[in-house]
């Protein structure tokens, strides 16, 4: 069971209630496939990846990224029990998007980067912990279901 | 994963940018690795104060960031440019080198907050595989 301290509840929640998750969502995703390209692999179907303008440009990268924002959403919500919340999710990115689980870390790389420079000063060291220890939590439920 | 010519001039035109403000990127970046990675301040524990902005953090950040800018300096040739202080981290400091990916992040995430509109997904991308490239080479000797 995690253990949230009051601080990172309150921080967490803050955090997101300052994101436009259209905006940072397109931004992330982007972000990830150009800094780390071979996680366009997954993206075969979604038009023109050629290079970093095309990428920025694309609109289903930024409404798959909008989709990502959301689903995090949840564990935001639910922070309580973001393993149970995540199990359909995480059967879904292992049996039908057979996604490699390093790859959300990655991902969410990006996402602490886009939320730092919207955030600017604001996110200091102590927010930066608690929004990475979120992320790792994430991330360990969305790998909890592969086998 | 080696470091195109475009890698090498974005690398050196950003760090131009950046370069008058390295010792506050340093500052910053170590005082958060030491807060998100507590298991970072395990090498630090000759410090009397390791909290952010404190003089030894300071200091070392400062270190820290006179090394990054000679690898700059020598990015045609990192392992040449950085085998003294490969040889230092190798025999001296034997520090884990899963943690200069970690500081990496963490300067990344400064530079981030420091220069949002100037740290573009491709300035990102070729910071990236720099500082992998750096981590690399000071690594070079340990075994």
């Amino acid at each position: 069971m995690v253990v949230w301290t009051d601080f990172e509840r309150a921080t967490i929640a803050d955090i997101f209630s300052k994101l436009d998750y259209e905006a940072v969502g397109g931004a992330t995703l982007a972000r990830c496939l150009i800094v780390y390209p071979w996680t366009q692999r997954y993206f075969g179907n979604f038009g023109n990846l050629y290079n970093a303008a095309a990428i920025m440009g694309n609109p289903m990268i930024a409404k798959h990224g909008t989709t990502i924002l959301h689903g995090l959403d949840r564990a935001v919500k639910n922070m309580d029990n973001i393993k149970a919340t995540y199990a359909e999710l995480s059967v879904l990115h292992s049996e039908k998007l057979h996604v490699d689980p390093d790859n959300f870390k990655l991902l969410s790389d990006c996402l602490t980067i886009v939320v730092a420079a919207q955030l600017g000063k604001a996110f200091s060291g102590e927010v930066q912990a608690a929004f990475q220890k979120f992320l790792s939590v994430v991330v360990s439920a969305l790998g909890k279901q592969y086998h | 994963m080696s470091l195109s010519a475009k890698d090498k001039d974005t690398v050196k035109l950003f760090w131009a940018k950046v370069a008058d403000k390295a010792e506050e990127i340093g500052s910053d970046a170590l005082s958060r690795m030491l807060a998100v990675y507590p298991q970072t301040k395990t090498y630090f524990s000759h410090w009397k104060d390791l909290s952010p902005g404190s003089a030894p953090v300071n200091k070392h950040g400062k270190t820290i960031m006179l090394g990054v800018a000679d690898a700059v300096a020598s990015i045609d040739d990192l392992n040449a440019g950085l085998l003294a202080l490969s040889e230092l981290h190798a025999f001296t400091l034997r520090v884990d080198p899963a943690n200069f990916k970690i500081l990496a992040h963490c300067i990344l995430v400064v530079l981030s907050i420091k220069f949002p509109k100037d740290f573009t997904p491709e300035v990102h991308v070729s910071l990236d595989k720099f500082l992998a490239a750096l981590a690399r080479a000071l690594s070079e000797k340990y075994r």
